[in-house]
């Protein structure tokens, strides 16, 4: 990481053919550059720390570790709470996903093609579940799972567990399939669809050969997100998920005050940062990757 | 979707506005004002609300301060080809899992001596106690720490593609008119920048408001910093119409906010 000095060096290559008062000299470079380096600390030292601790022999969280040993790897393979409390967190989200996406996309669409009473509301309403405090939705989502809805021919209750889990996440997943889905269609061009049109296309081949391509690396993208936020999600999961239901977040948050099991958090922990890795990337990318040829 | 959502919402507006039935702890179905009326006056609620709120914007201001020479630095100074790397770096660790950040957080803080957490009871002190010889151990500081930590990317990345946005020609423009680049920044790159920033704002500041569970994780349980916290204790006393009644407080301001932000051109910059 020797490279902040040599970018500013290295950042004077756009051609300055006057001279001209640049904004900032070398050393202001070499400054920011160095405070950049230090925000990376920040952001990795507090991970690594725990992902060496999960290889600490001592059951402590105390600092230096006492040697390395696998032993806790292999304990958390065998133990079964965890890995079902994931799995179960897996489908979570993936339904969660499902729903927000298919959701998502079609208020985008109607949102971006046509204009009615109250658009402005219900793009600011989109926003609303993500920014409100989890425990607000939490509370209003529970009480509503809860509550006995009586239709007079059809009395029923939603209750909790799965299908509720499922469906509070998707309420702020929906927005990150929303926001990608809308800016995808923001800065395609409307012509597409009329050349479309024109060739002879009907709706749904318009559809299918024009605008699902158009939005598909935006879709995916947007699923990754959804899929962890809602993956990550602990207090809105307490309120909506009913007693026999633990995600894997639960199953952490349970476990934290039981000093025995430090060092199988320490190990879950680290390797939920490992299967992050990838995922990030590839919603890096996808994101990326489509957004260059368009401009 | 929206529907339940909404309506929801206002169920939890009306849930507060029941009488508590002393005997069973169960709402009643009798109206009162009271609940409502002891959120809005009551000092000790009052008092969280404000210190909630306080650290919220806390929280953003420092995001803000961090994430603005590194999102400088990325867009406009790192060469291209370092550029891409130090975006996803900036935002891996958002992957890394909210409760991982937390406990990472409380490891790290965590005081020599005491036995509320595995590693005080042998003694040693965590990563910072040891590294640093100091650490702010559990309470406002680590809170406002953690927090910091945990939103500073939504703020980088904002502030990143604004900056990127803005073209370099501007920025010579305003050299060219004899601005110092103090100037230019004042001038030229803030006003700019201001949806940026108030888009990333968004999330460092309502995440941080709603946050508690992070916060109980860093402080040694017993204190209340944040409101959700007193929220999740009332509705735990257990008095749901009064905790109802708190959670106004959030949806109000949350409401507030967001208006305002709309109004800065947040929104187009989410």
């Amino acid at each position: 990481m020797t490279s902040s000095t040599a970018t500013s060096t290295a950042g004077g290559n756009a051609p300055t053919p006057l001279k001209r008062r640049r904004s900032g000299g070398h050393a202001s470079k070499i400054v920011l550059g160095a405070w950049t380096l230090l925000t990376l600390a920040f952001l990795y030292l507090p991970l690594l720390v725990v992902a060496r601790l999960s290889f600490n022999t001592a059951n402590s969280v105390a600092w230096p570790p006492q040697g390395w040993t696998t032993k806790w790897w292999s304990e958390a393979w065998k133990t079964d709470a965890p890995r079902e409390a994931l799995i179960r967190s897996v489908w979570v989200a993936l339904g969660a996903t499902f729903v927000a996406l298919v959701l998502g996309t079609l208020a985008a669409f109607a949102l971006q093609r046509f204009q009615f009473f109250g658009r402005n509301a219900v793009s600011f309403l989109m926003v609303l579940p993500i920014a409100l405090p989890g425990i607000v939705t939490g509370i209003a989502l529970q009480s509503t799972f809860t509550r006995r809805i009586d239709l007079g021919f059809f009395d029923f209750s939603v209750g909790l567990g799965f299908h509720s889990l499922v469906i509070a996440h998707a309420t702020f997943c929906v927005v990150i399939a929303y926001n990608n889905v809308i800016a995808r269609l923001r800065r395609s061009s409307p012509n597409l669809l009329e050349a479309s049109a024109d060739l002879g296309a009907d709706g749904i081949q318009t559809f299918r050969f024009v605008t699902f391509p158009l939005v598909r690396s935006a879709l995916v993208a947007g699923g990754i997100l959804a899929f962890a936020l809602s993956f990550d999600e602990i207090v809105v999961t307490t309120f909506t998920a009913g007693s026999g239901f633990t995600t894997l977040p639960q199953w952490i948050l349970a476990n934290f005050s039981r000093p025995k099991l430090v060092p199988i958090i320490n190990v879950v922990a680290t390797f939920v940062m490992l299967l992050s890795i990838p995922l990030a990337w590839l919603a890096q990318r996808l994101s990326e990757g489509a957004e260059s040829p368009s401009r | 979707m929206l529907v339940v959502y909404i309506g929801s919402l206002v169920l939890l507006v009306f849930a507060s506005l029941f009488k508590l039935d002393p005997n069973s702890q169960k709402p009643t179905t009798e109206f009162t004002f009271s609940n409502i009326s002891d959120a809005l006056t009551n000092t000790k609620v009052l008092t969280v609300v404000a210190r909630t709120v306080a650290i919220a914007a806390g929280v953003s201001v420092l995001c803000f301060l961090i994430a603005l020479p590194t999102a400088y630095f990325i867009s406009k100074i790192a060469p291209k080809w370092m550029r891409r790397g130090l975006v996803v770096a900036i935002l891996l660790p958002l992957w890394a899992g909210y409760l991982v950040k937390g406990y990472a957080w409380r490891a790290l803080l965590s005081p020599a001596g005491g036995n509320k957490f595995a590693a005080e009871g042998r003694g040693g002190g965590g990563f910072l106690q040891a590294v640093l010889g100091w650490t702010p151990g559990f309470g406002m500081v680590g809170v406002i720490l953690a927090l910091t930590y945990l939103w500073l990317p939504y703020m980088v990345l904002p502030i990143y593609a604004g900056l990127d946005r803005l073209p370099p020609s501007l920025l010579d423009a305003s050299g060219d008119l004899g601005a110092r680049p103090f100037r230019t920044f004042r001038s030229v790159i803030m006003p700019m920048l201001l949806p940026s920033i108030a888009a990333g704002s968004i999330f460092t500041f309502s995440l941080s408001l709603g946050d508690y569970i992070v916060p109980q994780l860093v402080t040694d349980g017993k204190q209340r910093v944040m409101f959700g916290t007193f929220i999740n204790a009332t509705l735990g006393a257990p008095n749901q119409p009064l905790a109802a009644a708190y959670t106004l407080w959030p949806l109000l301001i949350i409401i507030l906010y967001l208006f305002a932000m709309k109004r800065a051109g947040a929104f187009e910059n989410l």
